[in-house]
């Protein structure tokens, strides 16, 4: 995978953002050891400066653990997986309905067109 | 150890037949960090990472490396990509190679062999043989594979297609150690600021600004590129 990234916003911001969807979707699994900082840094492109700073801050959501001299591994908590994937769909669905909104579609007729679209 | 200055400079200046080239310098630079060297042309980043790197002397003020003042034992802990080669052209890469060698205690030629492969070149090739763009990768194979302690590249994207830079990007970024910190001058921002650190920014030879790149990309909204452009206006 590609990664690109928008250089007016700070880039660490970035890769937490593609690090939640691989959490919500399950590329890395609850209580899964993830990759070194270095593999990371690698795989994304970026200074393992950046990479660390955004597991840092996985990290205070607690959606990550350091378990001493061992690495890093993804949350125990399902639930608190679930509620991050919650929050990220309802972002996603609050931005389409903003979309419609714009080009004069309410709210039933927006989830009409949801309908009418296939996979 | 974590946050040891690894350079510091102290009221540098420096003056070329009474023309002031850079103004009261202070700079300190920690281990573990890429920092872009960014300015205009002509505005002495060059002339500043020569001071760095000895070949040039200071008109007043010092230059510390991990506490000590420049000279031999400091050109020993630094490897300097020079904007023009140096290199004999005559030479195949596989005896640059063991000039290198021969030169430098820190360098190591297996990884040498190993990065130059990663990249398609021919280490039975001579210089002359090869285009600009591949020279320029040489080079900086030959200065990331040295183990020191300070890498300093001065335009190293230069004069290469935007292929060959994300190559050259990538080969810093994999070859740079968390003891060792690299200063990359350039006026190719945009292409290079992904992987920066921290930033500094140089006009009319003074620092004007220093800073953590993300900081200063969330405190102004905008990229380094943006910010540099709308400070350097002409």
């Amino acid at each position: 995978m590609e990664f690109t990234f928008d250089n007016n916003i700070p880039i660490y911001i970035q890769v937490l953002e593609y690090m939640k969807i691989y959490l919500i979707s399950g590329v890395f699994k609850c209580g899964e050891k993830l990759p070194s900082v270095r593999e990371f840094a690698t795989t994304f492109k970026v200074n393992p400066n950046t990479m660390q700073k955004a597991l840092a801050e996985l990290e205070s959501m607690n959606l990550i653990y350091t378990e001493r001299t061992n690495g890093k591994y993804v949350t125990n908590d399902t639930k608190l997986i679930e509620k991050l994937k919650d929050e990220y769909a309802i972002t996603l669905a609050k931005s389409y309905f903003q979309g419609m909104k714009k080009i004069g579609l309410g709210k039933a007729d927006s989830i009409k067109y949801l309908e009418g679209i296939d996979d | 150890m974590i946050n040891m200055k690894l350079l510091e400079i102290k009221d540098l200046n420096k003056s070329f037949d009474n023309k002031e080239i850079l103004k009261d310098i202070n700079l300190s630079i920690q281990s573990g960090k890429i920092i872009g060297l960014l300015g205009k042309n002509g505005v002495g980043k060059t002339t500043l990472i020569k001071l760095i790197n000895d070949l040039l002397t200071p008109t007043s003020g010092e230059i510390l490396i991990k506490g000590q003042k420049i000279g031999i034992e400091t050109k020993k802990v630094i490897s300097y990509l020079p904007e023009r080669t140096y290199l004999n052209k005559q030479m195949k890469v596989s005896e640059v190679i063991s000039y290198f060698e021969d030169f430098y205690d820190n360098f190591d030629s297996e990884k040498a062999v190993k990065l130059l492969k990663e990249l398609d070149l021919d280490i039975n090739q001579k210089l002359t043989q090869m285009s600009k763009g591949m020279q320029e990768k040489v080079q900086l194979v030959l200065v990331m594979s040295r183990n020191a302690d300070l890498y300093v590249l001065d335009e190293p994207l230069g004069g290469v297609d935007p292929a060959t830079r994300d190559y050259i990007l990538d080969t810093i970024l994999s070859n740079f150690n968390e003891n060792a910190s690299v200063i990359i001058s350039t006026h190719l921002i945009s292409d290079i600021e992904k992987i920066l650190d921290e930033v500094i920014f140089i006009d009319k030879g003074q620092i004007v600004l220093q800073s953590d790149a993300d900081k200063l990309r969330n405190k102004e909204n905008a990229s380094i590129d943006e910010i540099f452009r709308r400070m350097f206006k002409c």
